[in-house]
C-alpha cells in the first residue's frame, strides 16, 4: 500500500521554481530517504509531501485519512511559553499518561519528563520531537534531519532507534539526512535531489550513479564500499531482509 | 460601595479573565505591537459609529477586524516590513479617527476617556456585554486550545498533523478585536494592550505549563483590576492608568518574589 505517492510535483516562488518534477512514494515500512547539497529542496520536497506546501504542478495522491508524524528540522519553542518535555507530548494529540511514560522510556528521555524544552540539549530535545510523533501512531514520519545537533554515538544510537520504530509501528519513514554513511546503510530507498530528482533508486544503485559522484564526490561513494563489508541486505517493505543486488532505479544523465 | 463602582469593578473582572489566557498568546506569538495597531484604530471605529449612528462596540469590532485583515493582505504582497506596515496602519487609523472626530462638531467627544477609560462611562448594558463576550471568547479558547497552542509553536507541524492554522489565526484576531471592543471604556485604547501583555508577563515566572500560565495570568489580571480601579478612586486618577501602574507593581513584585524562590530552592539544592 503507498501511503504517499508524488508524481512530476513542483513548486514555484516569485517565480523560481524550488522544485520541479520530484517523483517519489512512499510505502509502510519503507524508509526513503532523501538527500541532496544545501538549497536543493529537500525540506520543500518534505512539505509538499505533508500537504503543508501546496504543489504548483504535478500530483500527490495520499492515502485517505493518512496520519503523520511530524519532525521538522526547526522548532524553536519561545521562552516566553513554559512548555515541559511531559506537556509537549500532547501537543497535537491526547495521549495518556501511560503512553507517555512508554514512548519516554523508548526514546530514553524519561528522566526528562518536567524538564522544561528550552534547557534540554541538543540530542535530548532531538529525541523528544521524535517522541511527540512517534506518541501519534503515525502511518507515516516525516524527520527532517532529526540528528542535527547530536553527537557521533549519539547518531548512531538514534538511528538505531528510528529503524526499530519502523519495525514497531511498521510506517512509512521520509527522511531528511546529511550522514551519507548511515543513509546508504539502513535506507531502503534514496532519493537524490538538487531542484529535481537527480537519481533515485536503492542506495547500492544510486551511489554507483554518475550524478551522484558529481553531487558529492568521488569520496561519497566509496563510503558504501567501506560500509558493504559488513552489511549486504537490504530491508524490504515487510520488514525482512533480503541480500541485494539493487539495480532497480532510475537516474538521469547529468552531462 | 456606590452603583458606579460595583459597575466597573464586575466590568473589570470579567475583562480581567479573557485577557489572561489571550494576552498569553500575544507573549508567545510576539503580536504586542499587532495588539496595539488593533486598539490605537479603536478610535477610528468610534468615529464611524457616531457618524453612521450605529453601536460603539459594532463599529470598534468593524474596523478592528478590517485592520488585521488588511495588515495580512500587506504582509502576503510583502512590499513593506511588518513593523513597518504595523506603524502605517496603526498611526494612519488613529489619525483618520481624530480627523473625522474634528469634523463632527454635533457630538462632543470626552477624549480623555476614549484614550485611557473612564469608569463613570461603565454602564449596566456594557456589564452585561462584556460577561456575554467574555463567555463566548472564554468558550471558543476552551475548544480551540489545542489547535490554537500548537500552531503557536510550530504552524507548519499544527497543519502537517491535521489542524487549520488559517482559521485558527483568524478565530484568535477576531477574539482580539473582540476583547478591544469591550475593553475599551474601562482602560482605554492607548492602554489595552498592557492588560494584555504585563499580566501574562508576570505568570511567566510561576508557571510550567501554557495552562498554568494563562490561569495564573488571568488571577494576576483580575488582582490588578481591583488594585489599579481602588487606587482610581483613592487619588482620582483614569481608571486605564491606574489598573496599568497596578498590574506593573505586581509584575516587579513577581520578579523579586521569583529571585527569592530561585535562590532559596538553590540553597536547599546546595546542602
Amino acid at each position: 500500500m503507498q501511503l504517499i505517492e508524488m508524481d512530476g510535483v513542483g513548486i514555484k516562488r516569485q517565480g523560481r521554481w524550488l522544485i520541479q518534477n520530484v517523483t517519489l512514494s512512499v510505502k509502510a515500512g519503507e524508509i526513503v530517504t532523501l538527500i541532496g547539497p544545501n538549497g536543493a529542496g529537500k525540506s520543500t520536497t518534505a512539505k509538499t509531501a505533508l500537504g503543508v506546501l501546496k504543489a504548483d504542478a504535478g500530483k500527490i495522491k495520499r492515502k485517505p485519512n493518512l496520519k503523520v508524524g511530524y519532525v521538522p528540522q526547526k522548532l524553536a519553542v519561545d521562552w516566553t511559553m513554559p512548555l515541559t518535555v511531559g506537556r509537549l507530548m500532547s501537543l497535537t494529540a491526547k495521549p495518556s499518561r501511560d503512553e507517555i511514560d512508554k514512548v519516554l522510556e523508548k526514546t530514553g528521555i524519561s528522566h526528562l519528563i518536567n524538564a522544561n524544552v528550552q534547557q534540554l540539549s541538543g540530542g535530548e530535545y532531538q529525541r523528544a520531537l521524535l517522541a511527540r510523533a512517534i506518541l501519534r501512531t503515525p502511518d507515516l514520519l516525516v524527520l527532517d534531519e532529526p540528528v542535527q545537533g547530536v553527537d557521533y554515538s549519539g547518531e548512531i544510537a538514534l538511528y538505531n532507534l528510528i529503524l526499530q520504530i519502523r519495525e514497531e509501528l511498521n510506517c512509512g519513514i521520509l527522511l531528511i539526512s546529511h550522514d551519507l554513511h548511515v543513509v546508504m546503510a539502513q535506507t531502503d530507498t534514496v532519493v537524490c535531489l538538487n531542484g529535481h530528482v537527480c537519481c533515485s533508486g536503492a542506495p547500492e544503485h544510486v551511489a554507483a550513479s554518475d550524478a551522484y559522484k558529481q553531487l558529492f564526490g568521488d569520496a561519497a561513494s566509496q563510503s558504501l564500499a567501506i560500509y558493504h563489508h559488513h552489511h549486504d541486505h537490504s530491508h524490504k517493505a515487510d520488514g525482512t531482509i533480503v541480500p541485494s543486488k539493487g539495480d532497480s532505479g532510475d537516474c538521469c544523465d547529468h552531462g | 460601595m456606590d452603583d458606579f463602582i460595583l459597575r466597573a469593578m464586575l466590568a473589570g473582572i470579567g475583562l480581567a479573565l479573557v485577557s489572561g489566557p489571550l494576552g498569553c498568546f500575544v507573549v508567545w506569538r510576539r503580536m504586542a505591537y499587532f495588539g496595539d495597531t488593533m486598539s490605537h484604530s479603536a478610535l477610528l471605529g468610534v468615529a464611524l459609529a457616531f457618524l453612521l449612528n450605529i453601536n460603539l462596540m459594532v463599529g470598534v469590532l468593524g474596523v478592528t477586524v478590517t485592520v488585521s485583515l488588511c495588515l495580512l493582505i500587506l504582509q502576503k504582497r510583502g512590499a513593506l516590513s511588518t513593523d513597518a506596515l504595523l506603524g502605517l496602519l496603526s498611526h494612519s487609523a488613529l489619525a483618520l479617527g481624530m480627523v473625522l472626530i474634528a469634523f463632527m462638531s454635533s457630538v462632543r467627544f470626552d477624549l480623555l476617556s476614549l484614550l485611557f477609560g473612564d469608569i463613570l462611562a461603565v454602564g449596566n448594558e456594557d456589564v452585561i456585554a462584556i460577561y456575554a463576550c467574555a463567555a463566548v471568547i472564554l468558550g471558543l479558547m476552551y475548544f480551540l486550545w489545542r489547535p490554537l497552542l500548537a500552531s503557536t509553536v510550530n504552524r507548519e507541524l499544527a497543519e502537517a498533523e491535521g489542524f487549520n492554522p488559517d482559521l485558527t489565526q483568524l478565530v484568535f484576531m477576531v477574539m482580539m478585536a473582540a476583547i478591544i471592543a469591550i475593553a475599551m471604556k474601562i482602560v482605554g485604547v492607548l492602554l489595552i494592550t498592557a492588560l494584555l501583555i504585563i499580566p501574562a508577563a508576570t505568570a511567566r515566572w510561576f508557571a510550567r505549563t501554557p495552562e498554568q500560565m494563562a490561569v495564573a495570568s488571568s488571577i494576576i489580571g483580575v488582582a490588578s483590576v481591583i488594585l489599579g480601579l481602588e487606587g482610581s478612586l483613592q487619588f482620582d486618577s483614569a481608571s486605564g492608568p491606574s489598573i496599568v501602574v497596578a498590574s506593573l507593581c505586581l509584575f516587579l513584585l513577581s520578579l523579586f518574589a521569583s529571585r527569592l524562590i530561585n535562590r532559596v530552592l538553590g540553597k536547599e539544592r546546595g546542602q
